[in-house]
């Protein structure tokens, strides 16, 4: 145990030190916040005041077209085109917004002159008002007024409510799938990126020509498991880091521009992340994050994104999440060790790596397409308790809310493959670590099974 | 009293033969050679005795003990294939190749300290392994295999790739090294380079012990009793006691080799010489342990 111990922190801390892993660690969360300050700051910063000038030859719009904070209308008197033209270009404004003589019935010929290109933001606002007037006057015509049509208008919102053994809770399926993907496409990851970090951790012993040195001392079991849990280490440091830093950099970049965090869906898939992930983190960070001020129907929606995190199982999602997490890295790290020692160099590792990524890759597009839409559906339950693809598939599933004798069982078949991976892997780690300049094939592999050492 | 009994040890692969009942015996404190061409089994029977591998069959006793996981830390093992971690740092890859073989920190880090006063690489500490040229690589690898302190080195092809220097280097400090008691095993396909440091020698040829046995004994049985004589004069041997095997003469310098007959002695030789010519130079033919080898491989063949 002791040497074990010597090993991963070996592994640990080789890594750690590494320049790419402190620049990776303190960069990422950097580059999220500025993703989710950025759209928030960009719009504060085009907020400056646009002024239109309005030549209305038609009379339809007379005193219809109201200034709003980022936009003024300032009406023109009776004016040729070209008078009118003539006073604009000697005033800073925006544009010129000409609208010929119309009938309400036929409105076109409308041109707005700038000295430089409109803002396509302010053509779309110019061309909604118009509109939004045009549709007024015509109800008037036909005798409806917009109170009346706004009466009339319908919204409706569904509120989804789980009934079960437990009383009734609220649900949001957007929710709960985000929170099952985020846990889903983190594991999946991960298990690549690190498992990775083994098999090139295995080649680089292999072609240091360290490996012999080091299997005098220990045994190549002791030597593999050591990479593994030092790996997975190295995994959860960076993974913590991440969610730490990247709170306290969107804080404190939010609280340095005076922004609000835009209410992309790139911060609440985050904030979604941290909630999931973080277990003890409130709540309600979403909406502390992602509130804007004034717009009630966003408020809404944020109010009902709180209550569907407080409606899901937090402790029981971190929980699976944090099995899976572990569960998924260690099987597939064991394969991706196995592949390091049965190739002397990172081309020949290609026949070797697509089996084991496409179980991955397919349970990470199945989760997407079949699993989402039917969380408790035959492809589901049977893809949740492989443990090849489970990590992935049962990650979606389990905020949806699984029953806990499936729960059980595909944590169980987890073990057991892990156990089973590990096992294949150390027999042929032991016989690949010391094998050079030998090409290997899956014959050959499948009798190193039954070599005795 | 012996360091390691190898009795009847056999290790079969999938389609060869690696070590075919090899039996012999390393004594104590002494340089063995363990010789034989390239795919003899040495490396084999190495992996065997440092608990690598395990044999298929036979026993191995190390200090009167059979082999067992505890005694790989009275072992250094030099592979022949051998390397360090290319990023990691001289000082701290010694430390952690120490503990592994289960010192203690303090111990390690002090061991460390002396290892590099005597070989004046203080500087190197600080230094990852990728920074240090081969030859001092070579230095780290070789301190990182007696850094323990174990009873038995073991060292395979020790000086391929060695340079001169380093290689002179390395042989003193195994020369002070079994001064100190440890007993230290090479094994070389080169044999003529480790013949003049070997005590004890073991031949394996195809998965088979040759022969084995003090290099001197070893030596004596081979000996053929033939000299090599320089001289001036015109030599003519007409004794029935002598046979030259071979002789070249050059401007009145002659180079003959004689061969002793019917239980006569050097002396013998000397004197008859002596009165026919001039001689220069007078020495014993001792054959090399690359002859013997041949030699011996060729007997087992025909026989």
């Amino acid at each position: 145990m002791h040497k074990i111990w010597l090993i991963i922190q070996r592994e640990y801390l080789t890594r750690v030190r590494k320049k790419s892993f402190i620049i990776m660690t303190l960069l990422t969360p950097l580059l999220l916040a500025t993703f989710m300050i950025l759209p928030g700051l960009l719009i504060n910063m085009s907020g400056e005041e646009e002024t239109v000038m309005v030549l209305d030859e038609s009379g339809l719009f007379e005193n219809k077209l109201e200034s709003r904070k980022d936009l003024a209308f300032i009406p023109l008197p009776d004016l040729t085109l070209d008078q009118a033209k003539t006073i604009y270009q000697e005033t800073d404004n925006t544009a010129l917004l000409y609208i010929p003589k119309m009938s309400i019935e036929d409105p076109k010929g409308f041109v707005v002159y700038g000295k430089k290109n409109i803002s396509i933001q302010t053509q779309v606002s110019l061309e909604n008002m118009l509109e939004k007037e045009i549709e007024n006057q015509r109800y008037l015509a036909s005798g409806l007024d917009r109170q009346t049509l706004d009466k009339i208008k319908a919204d409706v919102k569904i509120t989804a409510v789980n009934l079960s053994n437990e009383g009734e809770k609220g649900n949001n399926a957007i929710i709960t799938s985000i929170a099952g993907i985020v846990g889903a496409v983190i594991i999946y990851f991960f298990i690549f990126l690190y498992g990775v970090q083994i098999m090139r951790g295995v080649i680089e012993e292999k072609t240091n020509r360290i490996v012999e040195v080091m299997i005098s001392s220990v045994k190549p079991f002791q030597l593999m498991m050591g990479k593994i849990v030092g790996i997975a280490a190295v995994g959860l440091t960076q993974f913590l880091l991440w969610v730490i830093l990247s709170f306290f950099a969107v804080t404190a970049v939010s609280a340095a521009f005076g922004v609000d965090a835009a209410p992309s869906p790139a911060a609440q898939y985050a904030a979604g992340q941290m909630a999931a992930q973080g277990g003890g983190l409130e709540a309600d960070d979403p909406s502390a994050m992602a509130n804007e001020p004034g717009e009630d129907e966003f408020a809404n929606t944020i109010s009902d994104v709180k209550q569907s995190f407080a409606s899901l199982n937090i402790g029981l999602i971190f929980f699976s999440f944090l099995f899976y997490f572990l569960g998924g890295y260690l099987l597939y790290g064991s394969l991706f060790g196995a592949i390091g020692a049965a190739v002397d160099n990172e081309t020949d590792t290609q026949q070797f790596m697509m089996p084991i990524t496409i179980p991955l890759v397919i349970a990470f597009i199945m989760s997407y397409s079949i699993v989402l839409k039917n969380p408790d559906g035959p492809v589901a339950f049977w893809m949740s308790m492989i443990p090849l693809t489970s990590p992935i598939v049962m990650m979606v599933r389990v905020p949806f809310g699984v029953p806990a004798w499936e729960l059980l069982l595909s944590m169980g078949l987890l073990v057991a493959g892990f156990i089973f991976t590990t096992w294949i892997a150390s027999r042929i780690y032991r016989v690949g670590i010391l094998m050079y300049g030998k090409k290997v094939n899956y014959k050959e592999l499948s009798k190193w099974l039954f070599y005795r050492v | 009293m012996s360091i390691l009994k190898i009795e009847g040890v056999s290790k079969f692969y999938a389609n060869h033969t690696a070590l075919d009942n090899v039996s012999f015996e390393i004594p104590q404190g002494c340089i063995f050679g363990l010789l034989g061409p390239n795919g003899a089994g040495k490396t084999s029977l190495i992996r065997i005795i440092t608990q690598i591998t395990g044999a298929d069959s036979g026993k191995i006793y190390f200090k009167g003990e059979r082999l067992q996981p505890g005694h790989i830390k009275d072992m250094g093992y030099l592979p022949e294939e051998r390397g360090l971690y290319k990023k990691m740092k001289v000082g701290e890859q010694l430390l952690y190749l120490a503990q592994l073989k289960g010192l203690s920190k303090e111990d390690a880090t002090a061991r460390i300290k002396s290892w590099i006063d005597r070989f004046e690489i203080r500087e190197w500490l600080d230094k990852n392994i990728e920074d240090l040229s081969k030859g001092m690589q070579q230095k780290v690898q070789f301190i990182a295999t007696v850094l323990h302190e174990p009873s038995l080195i073991i060292l395979d092809e020790p000086f391929s790739g060695f340079d001169p220097i380093n290689a002179n280097l390395i042989k003193d400090e195994i020369l002070s090294l079994r001064e100190r008691g440890a007993t230290i095993i090479f094994s070389t396909h080169r044999m003529e380079s480790v013949e003049e440091l070997c005590d004890n020698i073991a031949l394996i040829n195809r998965a088979r012990k040759v022969l084995d046995g003090p290099v001197r004994e070893i030596k004596d049985t081979y000996k053929t009793d033939t000299y090599q004589v320089i001289g001036n004069g015109q030599l003519l041997v007409t004794s029935p006691d002598f046979e030259v095997l071979e002789q070249h003469s050059n401007h009145g310098i002659f180079r003959a080799s004689i061969k002793l007959l019917n239980n006569t002695s050097p002396n013998d030789l000397l004197r008859y010489l002596i009165q026919r010519v001039e001689v220069h130079s007078f020495v014993e033919l001792v054959p090399s342990i690359n002859e013997i080898f041949i030699q011996k491989v060729k007997e087992t063949h025909h026989a």
